[in-house]
């Protein structure tokens, strides 16, 4: 099965569990948690059932493109239900059933893992999925998001599209995987992976990124102050990319590390505080539309 | 009575296999004492667990709660009974308070006196009725680590997925998070299906037909017996990790041992960095030659049946294949790195924000190294070896490897320190000065690497006691507590004439020189030795040294630490020996009086009676023979010998007399001896009634 198809067997597997299949967020963002589909909206009570795929750029983490594992850039597939359905673990073995994988041929368990991402102020428990002793997907629970309690509580269901296709492709190379008939990843990637390893490495301009972190954090403050959660939002992850990158590039020393860390954790935790206040103002709306059904 | 089975299952989404084990024993022994709380009296318990339940089955237990056979004391006969042997108001009082008649009053002596009583017989209630609090044990577990779950309130290890609670055939009915009790289970997630019992002692096989081996003993046993018959068809050694085993067989339901390979090219890797990504990352066995060679094999367990074990096998192939081509690729960049590039990168590491830089610690560390080699005066090799260790015990801190792998950190700068040109005794050091790693690790080998270890954790324990970082409870992120353990082991087996105070002492100076803030030096110096005394307790209660020698010891000086642990194996040998009782209580007594002491010299021209020059005799003997030629035991025997001595002096000599001189000369007399006594222990803990 080519990426492709893979993708298109799992948003349809989520579509029909009632999932809303969103676009990727136009924003870089270092994890699919981080797109505000996740991080904002499994903030308070409204229920809300979402998957997307979600293009995640790790700068340390590029090779130029010359590891067969390691990339700038991977894919997540990303799915986010609240309440967390009671029979979760069952719909999540389903989906592998959708990508041809038969749990009978295979060796598949669920082994305990404590997601944390202390720059978010998320944390939440649940395991990592292995297959043949592969790791193929986080599942967690979230307990908290921004600093804030997750009451009901979401759970989220991580693939590694790149790490399942090159299973289901057995590939040892991440760029010779099909992502559709007659085109490699090597044809879609290889040339940005370089380019953005060499950024990341070589060329970007530390000077000029301090700057930029300076300026958006001055700016998602300042938007937050007026009750804008999404552009402040939006340079807070745009301070975590830039931050990405600098760490990347070795220019931040360990000492600043935590302090750049505490900075941007201190946004997300305000963000989060102030979307739900938006949301409550607003009386809920989605929870609301959702009693009134019920009550029709 | 009759008396049926009950079963009582929490069906679970996978938990923590850490938590398995120690779940299950709380789940039995939460429903043994409730049910010797409700006098219900049963046969036998057993235990089950996977990664998906908890279960306790308990056979025999009766239908009812015993009945209550109880006597009440009443009012005194004289109270009870009026001159005429007519019941008092009392007496009918007390009968009816009890729900009886005055006809059922008995009469019994109590020290002389008689009572009023009555026997009150209480029956049993039934034990159904009272088995739906069993609700109260599924909803009271308390586990490591909790989670919410959708719109549930409670707080629970993993989300709660079915819970079988049966007495006999009958279901025992209550529900806890929105599920509610029923007679069925979940057999294998992949394997079986959902099972109904008949009756709760159908459980276990029952779960077996649904491939779900829920004895974890007996499942323990066929991972065993199937590595075994791998060991067997392939002439290998399997060696089998207690942990790993119990990690394992808390991830299975169903377990199918199985083996793949590795490209033999990776067998070039250190056999620590190939076991690490085996054990650690993948939970695989490794695999060893009959004469002890490690082979490019692994062993895993599958949770599941013997079915298409080539595709679990290759998947598992491939993903060991990613990550030893990761650590070769790891393992050929550091073989670029020179030591010296190393140990700058050290400055750029924070150790802890009050504490300072690795570079730092490091730089603390070698001089504390030095500063102890003298002192114990090592032979210069042995010094130079120590000093070199200590300046690069950190570096491999900034390999790849170790940054891949930090439970490689010491192994890997054996490695490289060695490839790199150092002398062995320095490699050897660099490892050992990690050890003892844990509880069960043994001891640096090397007495540089000793030495090196026990500056190390001194230098992490005083830093971290500095900035108040102090283990409290089940707080001890930096585990002090074990480092404390490693040295007091360490200068134990080593035997080193240094004294416990002096090591703290030094270490606390270097920290202060480093600029660490300290709040209150001889406080501080006070926490940590505490905090030491507590490690040795442990030391000596281990060896069986009875607890009040243990305290004895533990009063005054602790010096050094093989030193304490003699005079305790001592005190504790002469226990029943003859005379020891006086003895002791002869030393003892001249502590007790010692304390009156304001100081000064002893002038033997003021003594007026032959007993006080007999003991000043006999004092200045014993410091001779002690400083000429100094063991635990001579001292010990020295003591024993001033009893004749200090029981005449006492029986024939007041000290608080009226006249000032003569009584300070007395009792400056008493704490000369006193500090000499003390310096073995303090003889008034020691319980000899």
């Amino acid at each position: 099965m080519n990426i492709q198809n893979m993708i298109l067997a799992l948003q349809k597997h989520w579509a029909d569990q009632g999932c809303i299949l969103m676009q990727a967020y136009d924003v870089e963002k270092g994890a699919g948690t981080m797109s505000p589909y996740t991080f904002l909206r499994a903030i308070g009570p409204e229920p809300w059932n979402v998957a997307y795929v979600e293009p995640s750029r790790r700068p340390a983490d590029g090779r130029y493109g010359e590891n067969p594992n390691r990339l700038y850039q991977h894919h997540q597939f990303q799915v986010i239900m609240k309440p967390s359905p009671d029979n979760i673990q069952d719909i999540y073995l389903d989906s592998l059933k959708a990508l041809g994988i038969n749990p009978l041929e295979h060796d598949i368990r669920f082994v305990e893992d404590n997601w944390e991402n202390p720059s978010l102020g998320c944390a939440g428990l649940g395991w990592e999925v292995w297959l043949d002793g592969m790791e193929i997907t986080q599942f967690t629970y979230f307990q908290q998001v921004g600093g804030l309690d997750c009451r009901p509580v979401s759970v989220e269901i991580t693939y590694g599209i790149e790490r399942l296709a090159s299973y289901i492709q057995d590939k040892e190379n991440v760029f010779d995987l099909e992502w559709t008939d007659g085109f490699t990843y090597r044809d879609i990637f290889l040339q940005p992976e370089y380019e953005h390893s060499k950024y990341t490495f070589e060329t970007s301009d530390p000077d000029m990124l301090f700057h930029l972190f300076a300026i958006y954090e001055k700016e998602a403050h300042r938007q937050m102050e007026k009750g804008l959660v999404h552009p402040a939002y939006d340079y807070v992850l745009k301070c975590s990319h830039v931050f990405n990158i600098l760490d990347g590039r070795g220019a931040i020393s360990v000492t600043e590390r935590t302090g750049y860390i505490a900075r941007i954790r201190s946004l997300a935790r305000k963000v989060a505080k102030t979307f739900y206040a938006e949301r409550e103002k607003l009386g809920f709306p989605i929870l609301k539309a959702k009693e009134d059904k019920s009550n029709e | 009575m009759s008396k049926r089975d009950l079963l009582l299952e929490i069906g679970l989404e996978e938990m923590p296999a850490r938590f398995v084990t120690s779940s299950m024993e709380q789940l039995s022994e939460k429903i043994q004492s409730w049910l010797q709380s409700k006098k219900i009296d049963f046969d036998a318990v057993s235990s089950f667990s996977t990664p998906r339940r908890l279960a306790v089955l308990v056979e025999g237990v009766r239908e009812a709660q015993a009945d209550l056979h109880e006597e009440v004391k009443g009012p005194a006969k004289k109270i009870a009974l009026d001159e005429n042997g007519q019941w008092t108001k009392a007496a009918a009082g007390f009968a009816r308070g009890q729900g009886m008649m005055t006809d059922d009053i008995y009469f019994k002596e109590v020290n002389g006196v008689e009572y009023c009583y009555v026997e009150k017989h209480i029956k049993g209630m039934e034990t159904v009725s009272l088995l739906p609090e069993l609700k109260e044990i599924v909803a009271g577990m308390s586990f490591p680590k909790n989670m919410y779950w959708a719109n549930e309130d409670l707080r629970y290890i993993r989300p709660i997925k079915w819970i079988a609670a049966m007495y006999g055939e009958e279901i025992i009915p209550f529900s806890v998070a929105g599920v509610s009790s029923s007679n069925w289970s979940m057999g294998h997630r992949f394997l079986g299906e959902k099972t109904e019992f008949a009756t709760a002692k159908e459980y276990e096989e029952a779960l077996l037909q649904q491939y779900v081996i829920a004895d974890p003993v007996k499942r323990k046993d066929i991972i065993l017996s199937q590595i075994k018959v791998l060991e067997e068809e392939n002439n290998w050694i399997i060696p089998v990790d207690e942990g790993l085993l119990e990690e394992v067989n808390n991830l299975v339901e169903y377990p199918t041992a199985l083996y793949g390979r590795f490209e033999e090219e990776f067998l070039q890797l250190p056999e620590e960095v190939l076991i690490t990504s085996m054990k650690e990352h993948q939970r695989y066995f490794p695999v060893k030659s009959k004469d002890g060679n490690l082979l490019p094999y692994f062993v895993t367990i599958r949770n599941g049946n013997d079915q298409h074990l080539d595709i679990v096998a290759k998947g598992n192939e491939k993903v060991l294949h990613a990550r030893l081509a990761d650590a070769a690729f790891f393992y050929r960049e550091d073989q670029k790195l020179a030591i010296s590039d190393c140990l700058t990168k050290l400055e750029a590491i924070v150790y802890h924000d009050e504490i300072g830089t690795l570079a730092e610690k490091v730089n603390r560390v070698r001089k504390f190294t030095n500063q102890l080699a003298d002192i114990l005066a090592f032979s210069s090799e042995d010094k130079q070896l120590a000093d070199r260790a200590a300046e690069i015990c950190k570096f491999d801190l900034v390999t790849n490897m170790v940054n891949e792998f930090p439970e490689l950190q010491g192994f890997m700068g054996e490695k490289y320190a060695l490839q790199k040109g150092e002398p062995e005794g320095v490699a050897i050091a660099v490892n050992e000065h990690y050890m003892p790693r844990n509880a069960d690790d043994s001891l640096p080998s090397t007495d540089p690497g000793a030495l090196l270890s026990t500056a190390e954790k001194m230098d992490t324990i005083a830093a971290f006691f500095a900035i108040g970082n102090i283990p409290t409870g089940s707080q001890d992120p930096y585990a002090l507590r074990r480092q404390a353990s490693g040295i007091v082991q360490i200068l134990e087996t080593k035997g080193w004439k240094l004294d416990l105070e002096k090591l703290i002492e030094m270490a606390v100076t270097l920290i202060a020189e480093d600029g660490i803030a300290i709040q209150e030096r001889g406080q501080l110096e006070k926490d940590i030795l505490d905090f030491f005394k507590l490690r040795l307790k442990y030391l000596l209660q281990e060896r069986k040294i009875r607890h009040d020698i243990v305290d004895s010891v533990l009063v005054f000086k602790i010096g050094p630490v093989a030193e304490l642990v003699e005079k305790a194996d001592i005190l504790q040998s002469r226990l029943s020996a003859e005379g020891f009782k006086e003895s002791i209580e002869a030393l003892g007594r001249v502590i007790n009086i010692a304390v009156k002491a304001e100081g000064g010299e002893i002038r033997p021209d003021l003594f007026e009676n032959e007993w006080e020059q007999k003991l000043y005799n006999k004092f200045l003997n014993v410091r001779e023979s002690l400083d000429a030629n100094y063991s635990s035991k001579h001292y010990f025997e020295l003591l024993v010998s001033m009893k004749d001595e200090i029981t005449d002096y006492f029986d024939h000599t007041m000290i608080m007399v009226e006249d000032e001189t003569i009584r300070r000369n007395r009792l400056n007399l008493m704490d000369s001896l006193a500090r000499l006594i003390k310096g073995f222990a303090d003889f008034n803990k020691i319980n000899v009634k």
